[in-house]
């Protein structure tokens, strides 16, 4: 019982799912329920000289159409909520329904209220927008080109922030015995979560309060967004997400969809259900990626890396999203040196506003692009010193007593040791025999490749210190109570809002392991922000690292208090009590010991209890983590081309992660699978892709390709331990390493395979026609 | 993802079915597995008034053989023609095909009928079909016709089927010791195929003597690829006979191009899986 943590427990939280009990927010039904449906722009760019919902609303059933002018002075804009200092931030106003002019396919334009779901798909046909078709501009280099479309005016060439991090002086580059440069496309993506986004709100008219149950990944921030667009206090919102079907990062943001519902509650005193359909997903949810980068790497023939400069064009969409301006920034931009001790570094970064939908966070958000980057350029620099890719990574690699270590850009990676999780991939594959392979397979007409990725990602979002420093407009502690009842069972109210990672498991194993108790009395409470008093939620790997160690601090405080009951009725002294296995022993007296759970009674009884103890089991704490976290690993993607076809085959993948000391493998294989899959499907078949008129062509997933079971090998996982030295529990994070890792393992791994035919770089996705054509010398698809 | 207001009718009975695709012209969709029918109705993209159920009709199910050809009814699923003892023995590229269709849901719910009524130019069925000569036997109130499958596909979702006809069973002439093969390469989102080539050859003292090869995912509409045919006819399938034949398989086909595969590269693919196609068929013979 007591040595949980570590262990693979089974995820608690599943048992309900699988057999369909979940609470999702499609499943709240409320008597009188009404049904709202949003009319979509289906233009890139156009003026809205007109909307006649007059027919519409003669439908019977239906109960009101909401337009973008009757909502003015009425709901506030949909803010930004990171401001990157020294950026020169154009926030433009993000009104929840456009007005006079719609900025995307997909921009809401007006929402239709009836009487039940058909109702309001059918009345939402009829509206009638009157458009006066406008020029637009999808691709990110096109926006920032001379005489393109402005998406707004008060953003001149459609720059929408300007960030630099580092300085690399021109000479450092004409001094250089090898300059690699590389200009990499980072695909868009679109989210996908198997829950497309939802909402249902309802309004108390004799209290005056809301509730709003949504997909969220941060319930807090939303109530807080929630609030100031709705303009009420936001003591009479209350945000509910109590099951959420995944999220990637798409559920951090606050749309303008979720607040339009709750003001129609407000306004039509109905509840009302908004559900976001799939076709609808693909428009109306931030999209992830999307860069255009330039790279430059200088280094010496013994394959010392000198310096490395990365200018980034990154399509941040129509609108500020939530955290949109820090994802390609902060997020990207202080990291693009990854695991290696590179000496001199910069970063330059435009955000590009373009008429496409919002780019916001996704799996990894900023990091995938960093480590794509670095780990692709370290290939081409191997390549073109004629250096096994492998030996130039570990001659690089930030050395194992070198930490904390300070990256060029001032970050300071808590710990690690790279050069061991390489080491144990090398194991695992058996590279030399690998390479022996794949040169008798050539010798056949086969072609394997071999691909790494040796990573470093900044997880456990964060200081709240460095969270202001860097124009995150809120807090990165969490929040946890931990509240033992008189009977001993446990309750524990996080800020975490977990949607899919398995935190009712992972959770109640550190507390039934901190307190002693049995892990079936511990129930793990989020996803409220009526019973749950703070939370900055669950994105960037932070749930374990930060929301797991207030946990940890709230558990410690519950044991010192108990410390000092079980020391008064043993009548001990406080430091003769020992905590042990959940019992207060009296230190060398083995038949004199109390159980956690009966001192939890008496603390709650108090009849007994040491001058100046309160009665009562309970605490909190709001954690503050003293630094980010830096998990690390590495990847090595085996792949096969076909060269008839262009086809990629992934014959083999091997991970070896560390993410710090484990919680529950089961729960961190899970995460690493996931992870991985993501990343494959960009690499190799993910891609949003836009028309030059804006409009989107990948709509559906008859042709946006999501990566399938049956395109996977058995993922072959290990692990490293190095612990976190600056949290309670020495955790890292381990969510986001998949998408992280997998992508430029596969692109190296397929680069190498092509090696035959002097094929340097190809951009993602890599399709069989991509692949072939650089084959065949045909040059680009026409 | 809601569809338009419709009515729906299970039919109990052919002539019940028949009636009712009669009342309504041109406003009836007839659903068999509804895996096509039910997401186009959902985007919207298909708008009948009427959708008539055959679910219950007896007389489209079953698969029997009468005299020298294979009688397979219109509403048997992809899941029986991969098991069917009969269709195994004589018409075994129908199943090679089915294998390959969607995924285990649309293969246990999708029929026969409904996939060449359906007409998808990238289904896999209408490939193996039009390679196995097969025939539609078409009803109505008007009385029965049967018309060759390469007449009846006209172009994307587009057939000879009139308003008021039910189509009942296809009819494949029974070909064991035939060699077949049905080789695809699947879209990585949808499934269905970028191109899809059956090849079915029967042999005589060690060359060709009849070869079918049905092409899909490459035109408007799966066609014979009957350039490709012609060169390979009292051949030895030698390689150099092969690539040759294989390389007019898209000869005088408007080839589709789409995000995903230019009309350049489908050309090269389809004749690089005719030739795998020809080559298993004609491996199969020999085995």
């Amino acid at each position: 019982m007591n040595a949980l943590i570590g262990q693979p427990v089974r995820r608690r939280e599943d048992a309900r799912l699988v057999v369909g009990r979940g609470q999702f927010t499609d499943d709240v039904q409320l008597p009188g329920m009404v049904y709202a449906v949003m009319v979509r722009s289906p233009h890139a760019h156009a003026r809205i000289r007109g909307i006649d919902a007059s027919r519409a609303l003669g439908m019977p059933g239906v109960l009101a159409v909401f337009t973008g002018r009757d909502l003015e002075g009425v709901l506030g804009s949909v803010p930004t909520a990171w401001i990157p200092p020294n950026s020169d931030l154009k926030q433009t106003p993000h009104r929840p329904l456009a007005v006079d002019t719609v900025r995307y396919v997909g921009d809401a334009v007006a929402m239709v209220v009836a009487e039940d779901r058909y109702v309001a798909r059918d009345a939402a046909e009829a509206v009638v927008v009157d458009y006066e078709p406008l020029p637009a501009v999808a691709d990110v280099m096109a926006a920032v080109a001379e005489g393109a479309p402005l998406v707004h005016a008060d953003a001149p060439g459609n720059i929408a922030l300007h960030w630099k991090a580092g300085e690399v002086p021109d000479e450092v580059f004409a001094r250089a015995e090898v300059v690699v440069r590389q200009r990499f496309r980072q695909q868009r993506l679109i989210p996908n979560p198997m829950e497309p986004r939802a909402a249902v709100a309802q309004y108390d008219s004799a209290t005056g309060h809301l509730t709003v149950w949504m997909t969220s990944q941060n319930p807090h921030i939303h109530r807080f967004i929630l609030a100031g667009i709705l303009g009420i206090p936001e003591h009479h919102l209350r945000v509910v997400a109590q099951d959420v079907g995944g999220g990637f990062g798409s559920k951090i943001s606050c749309y303008p969809d979720e607040a339009l519902v709750a003001h129609a509650a407000r306004v039509l005193r109905r509840p009302v259900k908004w559900v976001e359909d799939r076709s609808e997903h693909f428009t109306a949810t931030t999209h992830g990626r999307d860069h255009v980068q330039e790279v430059e790497l200088a280094g010496r023939r013994d394959g010392t890396i000198e310096a490395l400069r990365v200018k980034a064009w990154a399509n941040l969409g129509a609108y500020l999203s939530t955290a949109a301006p820090g994802v390609p920034t902060i997020l990207f931009g202080l990291i693009v040196n990854g695991c290696y001790r590179i000496p001199q570094a910069s970063t330059e970064v435009f955000g590009v506003y373009t008429h496409t939908t919002p780019v916001d966070a996704y799996r990894g958000a900023g990091r995938p692009e960093a480590t794509y980057l670095i780990e692709r350029m370290i290939d081409l620099f191997a390549d073109a010193i004629g250096m096994d890719p492998v030996e130039v990574r570990r001659k690089n690699f930030v050395p194992r007593d070198q930490f904390p270590y300070t990256n060029p850009f001032g970050i300071t990676y808590d710990s690690g040791d790279y050069e061991r999780a390489l080491q144990r991939a090398l194991e695992r594959i058996d590279y030399a025999a690998l390479r022996r392979e794949q040169a008798a397979l050539r010798a056949q007409g086969r072609y394997l490749g071999i691909g790494f990725s040796t990573y470093v990602e900044m997880c456990g979002l964060g200081p709240s210190e460095v969270a202001g420093a860097v124009g995150f407009q809120g807090g990165l502690w969490e929040h946890a109570t931990v509240r033992v009842h008189p009977s001993g069972k446990v309750q524990v109210f996080t800020g975490a809002s977990p949607h899919g990672q398995g935190e009712e498991t992972t959770f109640a194993q550190i507390v039934a392991e901190k307190l002693g108790v049995p892990f079936e009395d511990i129930e793990v409470v989020h996803g409220d922000t009526d019973r749950i008093t703070m939370g900055w939620g669950t994105y960037g790997s932070r749930s374990l690292a930060v929301g797991g160690s207030a946990l940890a601090v709230a558990c410690q405080r519950l044991v010192e208090k108990g410390q000092r009951i079980a020391a008064h009725r043993l009548e001990a002294a406080v430091e003769d009590v020992v905590f042990e296995a959940g019992r207060y022993q009296v230190r060398g007296v083995p038949d004199r010991s109390l159980g956690f759970q009966e001192v939890a009674l008496q603390a709650h009884l108090a009849w007994n209890l040491p001058p100046g103890v309160e009665p009562g089991m309970e605490a909190s704490s709001a954690y503050n983590p003293s630094n980010f976290t830096f998990p690390f690993g590495t990847h090595v993607a085996v792949v096969e081309v076909d060269p008839a076809t262009g086809a990629v085959e992934l014959k083999r993948y091997v991970a070896v992660d560390d993410c710090g000391t484990p919680i529950n493998p089961l729960i961190i294989a899970g995460q690493v699978h996931g992870g991985i899959v993501q990343g494959v499907g960009q690499a190799l078949w993910e891609g949003a892709v836009y028309g030059e008129d804006g409009q989107l062509l990948t709509t559906s997933f008859l042709d946006y390709a999501m990566p399938k079971a049956r395109f996977f090998p058995p993922i072959e996982t290990e692990a490293t331990v190095t612990p976190s030295p600056h949290n309670p529990l020495g955790v890292k994070g381990v969510g986001e390493t998949g998408t992280i890792a997998a992508t430029p393992a596969v692109v190296n791994a397929v680069i190498d395979a092509l090696k035959p035919w002097n094929v340097r770089h190809l951009d993602m996705p890599l399709t069989p026609e991509r692949v072939w054509r650089a084959i065949h010398g045909k040059g680009a698809q026409g | 993802m809601i569809p338009e207001r419709f009515r729906y009718h299970r039919a109990r009975s052919l002539d019940e079915a028949l009636d009712l695709v009669a009342q309504a012209p041109g406003q009836a969709r007839i659903l068999a597995g509804g895996h096509s029918l039910i997401p186009l109705m959902k985007l919207r993209l298909a708008q009948p008034q009427w959708v008539i159920d055959v679910e219950e009709v007896a007389e489209l199910r079953g698969i029997r053989e009468e005299g020298e050809v294979l009688h397979i009814g219109a509403m048997t699923r992809y899941r029986e023609l991969m098991t069917d003892p009969l269709v195994a023995r004589d018409a075994p590229l129908l199943a090679l095909a089915a294998r390959r269709v969607g995924d285990l849901q649309v293969r246990n719910r999708g029929t026969v009928g409904g996939a060449l009524c359906h007409a998808d130019p990238a289904a896999d069925l209408p490939a193996a079909a039009l390679a196995s000569d097969a025939e539609l036997e078409l009803r109505s109130r008007r009385g029965q016709r049967r018309v060759a499958l390469g007449d009846f596909l006209q172009g994307p979702l587009t057939t000879d089927l009139k308003p008021d006809e039910v189509l009942v069973a296809i009819h494949v002439p029974r070909r064991p010791g035939w060699g077949v093969a049905y080789q695809k390469f699947p879209h990585p989102a949808s499934g269905y195929a970028v191109v899809g080539v059956a090849a079915a050859i029967a042999a005589e003292s060690g060359r060709v003597a009849r070869v079918c090869l049905g092409v899909t995912g490459v035109g408007p509409r799966a066609y014979r690829a009957a350039a490709s045919e012609e060169r390979l006819v009292g051949t030895g399938l030698d390689p150099e006979v092969l690539r040759a034949a294989s390389a007019v398989v898209t000869d005088g086909i408007a080839v589709n191009h789409d995000q995903f595969a230019s009309a350049e590269y489908r050309r090269h693919l389809a004749a690089t899986y005719a030739e795998r196609a020809l080559a298993a068929a004609w491996a199969a013979i020999q085995a």
